[in-house]
């Protein structure tokens, strides 16, 4: 979508067409579910059309998987004369660009370790100083990642501050929404425990900025992460938090449900929101199709990462307010401000199915309106 | 470059549109195909009950595990006359001869008492007891001018839509 004049959204024709195939060409109209009247007959049984037509419509298309989608740009090389000129930009990217990027990301690795391991190692007893430090480093190495994709990272709105019972929450893309907000200013975060390369970092970095780890498969793990929640919010020294309430990578055009854990802490909730140009690099990380390694490396060979980062007014729990709604609330505020469409589902129906109670909603109301006909005799 | 479509010849195209009887048009066998392929995931030329059910608006509709049995293993042409009774261009009969094969679950050409008795369990889940299942659909039938032991075939089910 691009921003027009006022900040209103215009979607582009192309984005339509891209979107979705249009559903409303496979469906006949009029399949709407009107409440039947009158006295119950035998078609009114035997038509199960209604239900057959949603069932179609959603294996046709549906709202939570266009979530997930990654939508590449549209091909540009395809004639004779454009295509010489993608080769170029093609040798360019890969023998110039990235050979420079990974000599870049190395500098910035030695450096890094260089200086962290002795202040991690000598500066025990001191610990506001080694504390500092270790969060200046990180925030070197953010940087030095952010130079390795040439990120052109627009902030907007003030800076964040570090104020005790505060929590930072996100829309969620990809891996490196953690990288570009961790160059302005040092969070702790609360990540699903990856395996490999990524893993090793995550606990031994990433543990001197204070993070927090969950793991999707366990049940029992909610309630320990909510403590921990709790306890790091509470902390005056603590980096605050940034969380990704929607708990997995969205593609950046929609916004799936948030998670009310964030929202139930009793802190002010600093929403920001992160809208990646899509014209440079589908930065969307689909873990289902990508490691972090080859998301990682397609960030490397293309030409950027332009992104707007809004840091967005402090919003506190209303007093009428559920946590969910105030979730719903929070949710709202960062999508118009991204960009992003909202869908109402919760994003780990990636892993699992969903709860047996929507189905019963449906065959409640059928029910009802079966056994409120056969009275009207 | 590499747009799934590519993999899809012409030929394929109307050989898939000639299997479902004309009822889409080539662009949108081209769309489904694309459907096709992101729901296939693991690309084995199907999609499995699993893969369909991943999506959460077909896993919610009551009337998803019968038409699992008839959607499961389904190749890309299969798939698309599966749902040739949902294009605008498919005709009234066509709808109801589809109605008929998601009741007649053995699919002997006969619709009993107890298939419509499993479809309207399906749509109704436990809020109507199986006493009072049997009772609506005995009272219908019967005004209907059937019976009990009645065997419904396709003209019966077309008469009672057309009624």
């Amino acid at each position: 979508m691009s921003s027009g004049k006022g900040g209103e959204l215009i979607p582009s024709s192309s984005e339509l067409d891209l979107d979705r195939p249009n559903i409303e060409d496979y469906l006949p109209s009029g399949s709407s579910i009107q409440e039947p009247l009158g006295k119950l007959r035998l078609c009114d049984l035997l038509d199960i059309s209604p239900t057959l037509t949603e069932a179609a419509g959603a294996i046709v298309d549906d709202s939570f998987t266009r979530c997930f989608k990654s939508n590449p740009p549209e091909p540009w090389n395809w004639n004779v004369y454009l295509f010489p000129l993608w080769c170029c930009g093609v040798v360019i990217r890969y023998l110039i660009l990235f050979p420079v990027r990974v000599i870049v990301l190395t500098v910035g690795w030695i450096i890094f370790l260089s200086c962290f391991i002795p202040v991690h190692l000598l500066l025990k007893g001191h610990d506001k100083l080694q504390k500092n430090m270790e969060r200046a480093l990180v925030e070197l190495i953010c940087s030095f990642f952010v130079a390795s994709w040439t990120g052109v990272i627009n902030y907007h709105g003030p800076r964040p501050s570090m104020r005790p019972k505060q929590v930072f929450v996100a829309n969620h893309t990809s891996m490196i929404d953690f990288i570009i907000l961790e160059q302005m200013s040092s969070f702790a975060v609360i990540m699903q425990k990856h395996p490999g390369w990524v893993g090793l970092l995550q606990s031994t970095i990433l543990e001197s900025v204070g993070c927090i780890w969950f793991n999707r498969t366990e049940a029992k793990d909610r309630e320990t992460v909510t403590k921990k929640l709790r306890e790091h919010s509470q902390g005056v020294d603590n980096n605050p938090l940034l969380i990704f309430p929607e708990g997995t990578c969205v593609n950046n055009q929609y916004s799936v449900m948030f998670k009310k854990g964030a929202f139930e802490l009793g802190c002010t909730i600093c929403p920001i929101a992160i809208k990646y140009n899509k014209i440079f690099v589908d930065a969307f990380w689909n873990s289902r199709k990508q490691s972090f390694t080859m998301h990682l490396l397609q960030l490397m060979t293309s030409w950027a990462v332009v992104c707007d980062v809004w840091y967005l007014e402090p919003q506190n729990l209303r007093p009428d307010e559920t946590p969910i709604e105030f979730a719903e609330r929070v949710r709202d505020i960062i999508s118009v401000r991204a960009g992003l469409k909202k869908v109402p589902w919760d994003g780990y129906l990636k892993y699992s199915r969903p709860s047996p109670k929507h189905r019963e909603r449906k065959q409640q109301s059928f029910a009802e309106s079966v056994l409120r006909r056969l009275e009207e005799n | 470059m590499g747009n799934t479509s590519s993999m899809l010849t012409q030929y394929d195209i109307e050989e898939v549109q000639q299997h479902c009887n004309n009822a889409f048009s080539q662009q949108e066998i081209v769309s489904l195909y694309e459907r096709f392929c992101q729901l296939d995931r693991n690309g084995g030329g199907f999609v499995s009950g699993e893969e369909f059910l991943s999506v959460p608006e077909f896993a919610v509709n009551p009337l998803s595990q019968r038409l699992l049995t008839m959607l499961d293993g389904l190749n890309f042409k299969e798939f698309v006359a599966f749902l040739s009774a949902f294009s605008p261009r498919a005709t009234v009969q066509q709808k109801i001869e589809f109605i008929f094969k998601v009741y007649d679950s053995d699919g002997n050409g006969k619709v009993t008492f107890n298939d419509m008795l499993d479809v309207l369990h399906d749509l109704t889940g436990q809020f109507i007891s199986e006493h009072q299942r049997e009772q609506v659909l005995t009272k219908v039938l019967e005004e209907a001018g059937y019976t009990k032991e009645s065997l419904l075939v396709m003209s019966d089910f077309v008469k009672a839509y057309h009624a």
